[in-house]
């Protein structure tokens, strides 16, 4: 939880905002973040994030359903209980893939969809600060982050002179807090603002 | 993931008229904020009316046992297992939609994806229905369920079909719904952050997660949802697989079949698009969606279902063929008796069948029919009722006659019961689409926005000139630049 200062400039544009993200980036200004209403291919890598690993968690996940779903389906029919039907195998592994396959599917799942919640920070109730509404309509919202050694007017005319419609100031909290979006945005007005 | 950037110029364009992205969140997001019409009232109340019947029809079920419904000893299995295999095989196109075209960068798929999911997933709530109440006892129904128990530990038998059925209905269930969900946060965010009522700012930031559209969010949402279909896809195939292994893996002449798999899982895609059309064809005129589900949306989802019904037809009459090439007595009977003669107690249904599903369709060879909005509408709901006679084919022509003549049934009929409880299901399937018509964004608001410069009908000829240098260009040079 803290409270920062952002130079928040708007773009109309994709195009724009692509050239945009080449130049803070060379300027050497930090660059917080994107907010964009729509997936932007390419964009990611334009501002030099890493690749997400959340397909890894996937498998691991995955391989986790494929075992409990095995050894769950063994220590039942082989070990707990072990029942004859028909003389067949007690270990009848190809009755056994849909059930593995579907636990497999379903482990994956739920846990990725979870891993997605936790490292996005998103859940009901969970509120965060929007530099601008518009980000989820028409708009492209470029955040820099201020220093104790940046020069806020002149980042300014640096986010106008890339391409941004409008351009401004905001203080915000960076994290997340529980509530609800029908209330008000507690004030940061009086809030001790860090510059790191 | 990298999205091929240039459209091919042949292809008509998605989205016709001139839009911006603000225009596309206009038009999306205007239903919901605006009060709903008379008509939407009158298919609400109506669909809830349906839904008061069905719950009077199964609590008598529940009270009275299943004796209410016209069940007997040979046909154990009528009307409520033909309603399931008829709803789960609904509930197919819309994971189809999103996710086996999304691996095939269909993007077609973006106008109709989230109405077609959405479907999906109250197709299999309904079929859900059928073998929970079937089960007579139903406050037994944890049975069903593998966990330690004070009965021995007894667990379930997990050789068995209908075991399968269980893990794969429910697998079904809970990723549709997980990946539909997913799909909605960005386009729940757009409704909280232009709501100006205050219920609407609190049910749709609590429903859009907080979500902010930033960029690292993006990225991963696009790996999710990637990986969501690589896993889906396998597993709507995997769903009817096993449901048609509940008769496949059964010794009853007519059931006892290898081809059954693909056989249903081509019938369920087949059903579940033209249930796709007949929402789709109604829903986009009573929204006024016609600019993002456009006729070009109807034209090929009309190509599939000739597909799917001709390859269903193949099914039917390979399934004969075989009949005959075995030699085997009963199998021969089971088809040559109690199917394709008509003068048999059901040999109606197989040439409903028949009719509705394999020679009908043929129609959609022709361009012009594929693009008539009433002859796909007629046609979606024949298609529908042929399929529900196919189910009824195979369940109770079946059954009815079996090895023993001793256990032949009487002609069967359900009773109002039964049919109530089938009503029932319509109305909540259709209680649940009219609230998601009026509440939810019908159609993926980012992903529309995401093809607009692409397959947009004013972008089309100025496409190419924006992107001189590709990101991944740029990207390379910035790391040689230090």
């Amino acid at each position: 939880m803290a409270i920062k200062r952002f130079v928040v400039g708007s773009f109309d544009d994709e195009a724009v905002l692509f050239a945009a993200v080449k130049k803070v980036r060379l300027s050497g200004y930090k660059l917080y973040d994107v907010y964009t209403p729509m997936p932007i291919h390419g964009l990611d890598q334009a501002m030099g994030l890493r690749d997400t690993s959340i397909h890894t968690a996937g498998f691991l996940y995955g391989i986790t359903g494929t075992t409990t779903a095995l050894s769950g389906m063994s220590y039942a029919l082989i070990y707990d209980w072990p029942l004859n039907f028909g003389g067949k195998p007690h270990f009848a592994l190809p009755a056994w893939i849909p059930i593995t396959f579907e636990l497999t599917v379903l482990f994956s799942a739920v846990g990725m969809v979870l891993t997605f919640c936790y490292l996005c920070q998103m859940a009901p109730f969970v509120r965060k600060h929007h530099f601008s509404l518009r980000a989820t309509d028409d708009q492209f919202i470029m955040v820099l982050e201020c220093t104790d050694k940046s020069n806020v007017a002149d980042m300014q005319t640096f986010m106008k002179s890339i391409g941004a419609s409008d351009v401004h100031i905001q203080d915000a909290e960076t994290g997340w807090w529980l509530g609800s979006y029908s209330k008000n945005i507690p004030s940061v007005d009086n809030a001790k603002t860090i510059l790191a | 993931m990298s999205s091929f950037r240039y459209e091919s110029q042949v292809r008509p364009p998605l989205v016709s008229g001139d839009k911006n992205y603000h225009q596309i969140t206009e038009d999306i997001i205007r239903p919901i904020e605006n009060r709903p019409s008379k008509l939407w009232w009158i298919g609400f109340l109506t669909a809830v009316l349906l839904l008061c019947f069905g719950v009077f029809s199964v609590t008598r079920e529940v009270i009275y046992g299943t004796g209410q419904w016209n069940l007997n000893k040979t046909i154990g299995w009528a009307w409520d297992i033909t309603n399931f295999v008829w709803w789960i095989g609904i509930g197919h196109a819309g994971t189809l939609i999103s996710a086996i075209l999304l691996l095939f960068r269909q993007q077609w798929r973006t106008g109709v994806n989230r109405a077609a999911e959405a479907m999906t997933i109250f197709a299999v709530l309904c079929a859900g229905q059928f073998p929970i109440w079937h089960m007579g006892r139903v406050w037994m129904f944890f049975f069903v369920l593998p966990y330690p128990n004070t009965r021995g530990s007894l667990w379930p038998n997990f050789n068995s079909p209908l075991l399968w059925d269980v893990f794969a209905v429910s697998t079904y269930f809970t990723v549709s719904l997980l990946f539909w969900y997913c799909g909605l946060l960005p386009d729940l965010a757009s409704i909280r952050d232009r709501a100006k009522l205050k219920w609407r700012k609190f049910f749709y930031g609590a429903a859009s997660f907080g979500w902010s559209g930033s960029t690292k969010h993006w990225q991963r949402h696009e790996a999710l949802s990637l990986v969501l279909a690589g896993l889906a896809t396998p597993l709507v195939l995997s769903v009817h697989t096993i449901v048609s292994f509940d008769f496949a893996t059964s010794v009853v002449p007519g059931w006892h079949t290898t081809i059954f798999p693909p056989y249903f899982v081509a019938g369920a895609v087949f059903s579940g698009f033209a249930m796709v059309q007949s929402l789709l064809i109604i829903t986009r005129k009573v929204l006024k969606l016609e600019d993002y589900i456009t006729i070009e949306h109807i034209d090929v989802m009309n190509k599939i279902i000739v597909l799917t019904g001709s390859i269903v037809g193949i099914a039917y009459l390979t399934e004969l063929f075989i009949a005959w090439y075995s030699m085997s007595p009963y199998e021969n009977f089971a088809f040559m008796q109690n199917r394709v003669n008509p003068l048999s107690p059901y040999g109606w249904a197989y040439y409903i069948m028949m009719g509705c599903n394999v020679l009908s369709p043929q129609i959609f060879w022709f361009r012009k029919l594929r693009r008539n909005l009433t002859v796909t509408f007629f046609m979606s709901v024949i298609v529908n009722i042929g399929m529900w006679f196919e189910r009824f084919v195979i369940i109770v022509t079946s059954i009815y006659r079996e090895y023993l003549p001793s256990g032949w049934s009487t002609y069967y009929a359900p009773t109002i019961w039964e049919v109530g409880f089938y009503l029932g299901t319509f109305g909540l399937f259709f209680t649940f689409y009219f609230l998601f018509s009026k509440f939810f964004p019908v159609i993926a608001l980012a992903e529309i926005k995401h093809i607009l410069k692409k397959a947009g009908e004013n972008y089309k000829e100025k496409m190419g000139a924006e992107e001189s240098e590709t990101p991944e260009t740029f990207a390379h040079e910035f790391e040689h630049a230090h």
